[in-house]
């Protein structure tokens, strides 16, 4: 009876799953512990949802809260209020359908790129010969099969980057989540990491958050653009389609006359915001 | 500098050392040489003792003892830390219970303990060893404690999206960045190895190198005690040096220690 009963909700999960969206945040609010007791609002009452395909950017000013979007979609910690669900099922600790590329670095320093990229499969109970191969094949995809023996500060920040992204996808997560991955690297490389990223989810698409500062970045990747507001008390502000063709080419992309028009038209709405960071950074100085 | 010249260099100042005592203990130059030989001995008596230790073989069983002291303090020492060092460090309210008496126990001049180590251990080798884990243990447990609350936050999350379990963040992170820690300090501890078990022989034991200075001593006999530490000065540094090549292997990720350079 109760086995049944199990299989039922399992059979409606799953059902539940195919049309809910990757993610759905509805009406998040976080908010971190001050000193003396006080509470600083990060994010209020954001509503946002990501298709279980879709690519969605989302902009802001520097520390709007972009990223603390993010870590609640990741379950690093919850929502002071609303509600986080990930294809139907509310969340309850770490999102075990996400992968997460960080914005610092984040591999193992003790362990080598190869170790890296198959810990997520060995820790999942795949035998290690086979982690270590599928790791290895996976090192190759974004061009580093020579330096599977290398440790990370024997890489380069954009080949470290690169080790990170093939140590999310090699676990096929449904959702990837990015926060300003490429902050770090030089312009070129981000380039190329921008092309890299489009070329591997276009073989195989997932939901992907990414969050970012550079408008030009967020059009040139995204299905989506969401806009937020200064912080604190962050909210979302607009919601652009992207409608660009793929496959695309981020350094083609730009010169085209349709991404300067989404670019004029986002951008109008973000400088203000970006704008009243800077006043608040002008009224401290006074 | 390369490392010929170097290591004259290094020699070149043994050679002065040695030579200006030579030169004090046995001539006018600088006093009476029996005055000065009486109190600080002659480079040759003192080569002569070490070279009777060594060709007549009495000197291996004492070094030997001595070795086995160090080694077993600074496994018991290194493991019961690491254990308890973890242990405290991710027990938060444990950790904040004990601070003070480990504290406290770690202020506490460790050359009182042994004479009741003696009492309690017996005259033989367990109550060196005693003294010697005494020393190791709050050296290697500070940093385990470090070590683990000291995990960089980033790596920490980005293992758990991973999806490691609690003991496999145990295992694949919180372990190795704690290990690094403790290899970083293994020259310390070590060292603290052989300094228990010295002073614990030098207190009262009937081998070891501690007891044969403290019986050269106890005659006057000054060669006897400089040939004594002489022996385990070149002890120690051997000892150092294979700290130097192990920490070489274990730590090979760290930038510091790689060949490869960037």
């Amino acid at each position: 009876m109760a086995a049944a009963l199990r299989q039922e909700g399992r059979a409606k999960a799953a059902a539940a799953a195919e049309s809910a969206p990757a993610v759905r945040l509805d009406g998040v609010t976080i908010e971190f512990a001050l000193a003396r007791g006080q509470r600083f609002r990060a994010v209020a009452d954001a509503s946002l949802t990501v298709g279980s395909q879709e690519f969605v950017a989302i902009i802001g000013p520097t520390g709007c809260g972009k990223s603390t979007l993010l870590n609640a979609s990741a379950g690093l910690f919850g929502p002071a209020a609303g509600s986080v669900s990930i294809f139907g099922a509310p969340l309850s600790g770490i999102n075990r359908q996400a992968g997460y590329l960080f914005q610092q670095d984040a591999l193992m320093p003790w362990k080598t790129a190869l170790e890296n990229v198959a810990i997520g499969l060995e820790v999942a109970g795949t035998k290690q010969r086979e982690a270590r191969e599928r790791a290895r094949r996976w090192l190759g995809r974004v061009g580093l099969a020579s330096f599977c023996d290398r440790y990370p500060h024997m890489l380069s920040g954009g080949q470290r980057k690169r080790v990170a992204l093939a140590q999310v996808l090699i676990r096929d997560p449904k959702i990837i989540l990015m926060d300003e991955p490429f902050g770090p690297l030089d312009a070129q490389t981000r380039v190329i990491m921008g092309d890299l990223l489009l070329k591997l989810w276009s073989e195989d698409r997932k939901a992907v958050m990414f969050v970012t500062h550079d408008l030009e970045e967020a059009i040139a990747l995204a299905d989506r653009v969401v806009v937020m507001s200064a912080g604190p008390s962050a909210r979302l502000i607009g919601d652009f389609p992207i409608a660009l063709p793929r496959p695309r080419d981020i350094s083609e992309i730009k010169l085209e006359l349709a991404f300067q028009t989404i670019h004029r038209e986002i951008w109008r709405l973000l400088k203000q915001e970006v704008l009243k960071t800077y006043g608040d950074l002008e009224e401290a100085g006074k | 500098m390369n490392r010929l010249s170097l290591l004259s260099l290094q020699i070149l100042v043994a050679v002065v050392i040695v030579a200006f005592w030579q030169v004090a203990s046995t001539t006018h130059l600088f006093g009476n040489p029996d005055n000065i030989s009486f109190f600080f001995s002659t480079p040759s008596a003192v080569a002569t003792q070490i070279w009777k230790w060594f060709a007549e073989g009495t000197i291996w069983y004492h070094l030997w003892i001595t070795l086995l002291e160090s080694m077993l303090a600074f496994a018991i020492g290194a493991l019961g830390a690491l254990i308890v060092g973890f242990w405290f460090a991710r027990k938060e309210r444990l950790g904040a219970v004990f601070d003070p008496y480990i504290k406290a126990a770690n202020a506490l001049p460790r050359v009182v303990l042994a004479p009741i180590f003696t009492l309690w251990f017996g005259l033989g080798i367990w109550s060196k060893v005693a003294l010697g884990v005494t020393l190791v243990f709050f050296i290697v447990f500070f940093n385990v404690y470090q070590g683990v609350r000291e995990v960089n936050a980033t790596v920490l999350s980005n293992a758990r999206m991973l999806g490691m379990s609690e003991r496999q963040l145990l295992r694949h992170v919180y372990m190795p960045s704690a290990l690094s820690w403790v290899f970083s300090s293994l020259h310390t501890s070590v060292g603290f190895a052989v300094v228990g078990a010295v002073v614990g022989e030098y207190l009262g034991a009937a081998a070891g190198l501690g007891y044969l200075i403290q019986q050269a001593e106890g005659v006057f006999d000054v060669g006897g005690v400089f040939a004594g530490m002489f022996v385990l000065a070149a002890f120690v540094l051997l000892i150092d040096w294979i700290m130097t090549i192990i920490e070489r292997r274990l730590l090979v990720w760290r930038p510091e220690f790689s060949k490869q350079g960037k």
